[in-house]
């Protein structure tokens, strides 16, 4: 019993550092059906930022990197989108290399700027501590991130639905031609979400730092599992998102205490190619009448 | 048409995935073409220059490691050649970028050995990597210096290994804890060929040494999520953590541990692939407390270590810090130096030669090389790390221990090899 609770916890922890590096594809992926093999980068330039800012504010300076790193990642973003995204529209093959390749290029200009050893961010001292729940200690750090994660969904969540920018964005999404013929501007709401989706896998950045390392490659080490989230949740769906990363986190804890490490990322891709099967599109289905 | 477009996007996707997956896995297939050195001209002479080759990871995952053991051989190259060279010749490097893949390394030392005809390559981290080169030196009959300690079990004619083997390494480590009365361990590694055959070893050890083995656990190169591992580790209540894990993964394990509460005053961890660079990367409050294992640290005080330390930081940066792995890429080259200097040649066999039983002062002491095994002495130091992120030796093994890659001299070892 104290296992399986244990378990739990972990989880939950492994489900929201999957759901808060999903979250920026769920915009860039799942509504713009870019594929943005760059989306590491921008949670890498997330944690940069962090690391830079820690210089000259020192140690609380993790909460002020949040909202800077969402600019500075949102930024980078957007110029991606301007000079590259925009034209390569509809062509995902096209889309998916390039960006690859600019990939590889922002990991080189991170070598050069900060060197290739890993760096150091200190985390707050107040994230220092554990909770004890029931002989179980969670770390701060990892409530914290919890904490970001449930902050950015809502966020989202008033956005697209209580907004009027959001809900131009689902009309888009939905019938991006009857949009356009309604007076929505397209070009504003495509750079609008690739700048929100972008700046949000800066924040991301920043909530990794916690647990991870800080380096030239550390978005490469996550963008496997974003690309996973989103094409299991179904693509540009908040609800699907949010219920694969937590599923997919809970098997990945359970299979791997009852086994190891890399059985258990086997078992997780087995399950969800599996899952594929049964059901490509993913867990939601976006509902539409446009003959796209 | 809905479904099809997903598809479409789903299929491009998922394979990228999965090819990234398997990257790791990729076995090496190397074409082993090309000529012998050697036969008529001397290897890398030409004109008033020897060529030399220089393969390290300079892209990828494991460029965090590389970049500065390269930084470090380049710096023993300007200091021979600013003491007027070698055989009156001066000595230029060719730097190649092995990008953290392995089939790579072997592609390159192919191109530096055929197309350059450098005179040696100094190059190699991983044993991945060196086990992808192994064939392409044997049977181009090319010298390769391989600069970082690995798990043993091997002697090529061809390698010679400037880092520790398990028994100036592991084994000194082993004997600590057994002495610190930390009787159960817990193993964690990365999922290849270093740690596993580490940990075989140290089962081994523990086996013939009342030692219990409470866990053991690999996870991928690469791994961010400690968080199972970790409660695997507080059930098993082991009074010491073994840590063979490589790359970033370590800054991951280390911050969830503390993360978790486990202090190193509970729990040590006694790491053999965390150095002065790493500890800067995971943060030295982080890990201060914990032990490491290794023949060289940045506090290692002889006139050659401070010697070597005011050099590397006045080429690179008075902040850079050194560890042991750049300290044996750096007695390498001044090793093959000293051995061309003797040999009169760049020939293979000749410095092969001149190179059993040839000494140098290093920074980490006197080091002998083992002309049958092509390893070399090496003194054996227990270290703390500090909070200040450098690292104290806490114990030694009071000199040099003579290489023994094969454990052939420690009857728990039977059958290991």
């Amino acid at each position: 019993m104290h296992v399986a609770l244990a378990q739990l916890v972990t989880g939950l922890s492994i489900s929201a550092v999957l759901l808060l590096i999903a979250l920026g594809l769920t915009f860039t992926f799942g509504q713009m059906r870019v594929i943005n093999m760059a989306h590491g980068e921008f949670i890498m330039a997330g944690a940069y930022t962090a690391y830079m800012l820690q210089g000259p504010l020192g140690h609380q300076s993790l909460l002020v990197a949040l909202p800077v790193a969402f600019v500075v990642a949102g930024a980078i973003g957007l110029v991606l989108e301007r000079l590259l995204i925009r034209r390569l529209y509809g062509r995902p093959l096209d889309t998916l290399l390039v960006t690859w390749g600019v990939s590889l290029i922002l990991q080189q200009v991170a070598r050069d700027l900060f060197g290739a050893p890993n760096v150091e961010v200190r985390a707050p001292t107040w994230l220092d501590g554990g909770v004890d729940v029931g002989g179980i200690t969670i770390g701060a750090n990892r409530l914290f991130i919890m904490a970001i994660v449930v902050v950015s969904v809502t966020a989202i969540w008033f956005y697209l639905t209580r907004s009027p920018q959001g809900r131009r964005t689902r009309a888009v999404v939905e019938n991006r031609q009857l949009a356009a013929c309604s007076g929505i501007s397209t070009t504003t709401v495509d750079q609008r979400t690739f700048f929100i989706g972008s700046g949000l896998a800066g924040v991301a950045g920043v909530g990794i730092t916690l647990l991870g390392s800080v380096g030239p490659t550390l978005g490469s080490n996550y963008l496997i599992d974003a690309f996973l989230v989103v094409v299991v949740g179904g693509l540009g769906h908040l609800r699907g998102a949010v219920l694969a990363a937590i599923g997919l986190g809970l098997l990945r804890a359970y299979v791997e205490y009852w086994s190891h490490a890399s059985i258990a990322r086997v078992v997780v891709f087995l399950a969800i190619v599996a899952f594929l099967q049964a059901r490509p599109q993913g867990l939601f289905v976006l509902k539409t009448r446009s003959l796209q | 048409m809905r479904g099809r477009r997903f598809r479409i996007l789903l299929a491009p996707t998922l394979g990228v995935c999965l090819l990234a997956a398997a990257c790791g896995s990729k076995s090496s297939s190397t074409g082993t073409t090309g000529s012998t050195t050697g036969g008529g001209a001397l290897p890398g002479v030409s004109g008033n220059t020897i060529k030399v080759g220089d393969l390290h990871s300079l892209s990828g995952t494991m460029a965090i490691s590389e970049v500065t053991v390269k930084n470090a051989e380049l710096l023993a190259i300007d200091q021979v050649n600013a003491a007027g060279g070698v055989l009156g010749k001066q000595v230029v490097p060719v730097v190649e970028d092995g990008q953290s893949d392995w089939p790579t390394f072997a592609e390159k030392s192919q191109k530096l050995i055929s197309v350059d005809k450098v005179a040696v390559v100094f190059g190699g981290w991983t044993s991945a990597s060196r086990k992808a080169m192994l064939p392409v030196y044997e049977s181009n009959k090319a010298l390769l210096f391989y600069p970082v300690q690995y798990e043993g079990l091997e002697a090529s004619p061809y390698i010679y290994y400037m880092g520790a083997t398990t028994n100036q390494q592991i084994v000194p480590a082993l004997d600590y804890l057994k002495a610190q009365g930390k009787t159960k361990l817990f193993l964690v590694g990365s999922d290849y060929v270093f740690p596993k055959t580490a940990n075989k070893e140290i089962k081994a050890y523990a086996k013939a040494n009342g030692i219990d083995i409470v866990g053991e656990e690999y996870t991928p190169l690469g791994a961010t999520e400690y968080g199972t591992i970790i409660n695997k580790i507080t059930a098993a209540k082991p009074t010491a953590v073994f840590n063979t894990l490589n790359g970033d993964s370590n800054v991951a394990f280390f911050k969830q541990l503390r993360s978790a509460q486990v202090t190193p005053q509970q729990l040590p961890v006694l790491s053999v692939s965390v150095a002065e660079q790493e500890v800067a990367g995971i943060g030295a409050d982080v890990v201060a407390g914990d032990l490491v294992s290794w023949n060289y640290y940045q506090t290692t005080n002889t006139p050659e270590s401070v010697a070597f330390v005011k050099a590397y930081q006045a080429k690179y940066g008075a902040d850079k810090v050194v560890d042991d792995p750049m300290e044996a890429a750096f007695t390498g080259v001044h090793l093959w130096a000293l051995a061309v200097a003797k040999a009169g040649t760049t020939n293979v066999e000749a410095v092969k030669a001149a190179m059993a039983g040839l000494t140098y002062q290093a920074p980490e002491g006197l080091v002998t090389v083992d002309g049958d095994n092509h390893h070399i002495t090496k003194t054996a130091r227990i270290g703390l790390i500090s909070a200040t992120g450098q690292i104290n030796e806490v114990a030694n093994s009071g000199g040099p221990i003579k290489p023994d890659p094969f454990l052939k001299s420690y009857p728990w070892a039977a059958g290991l090899s």
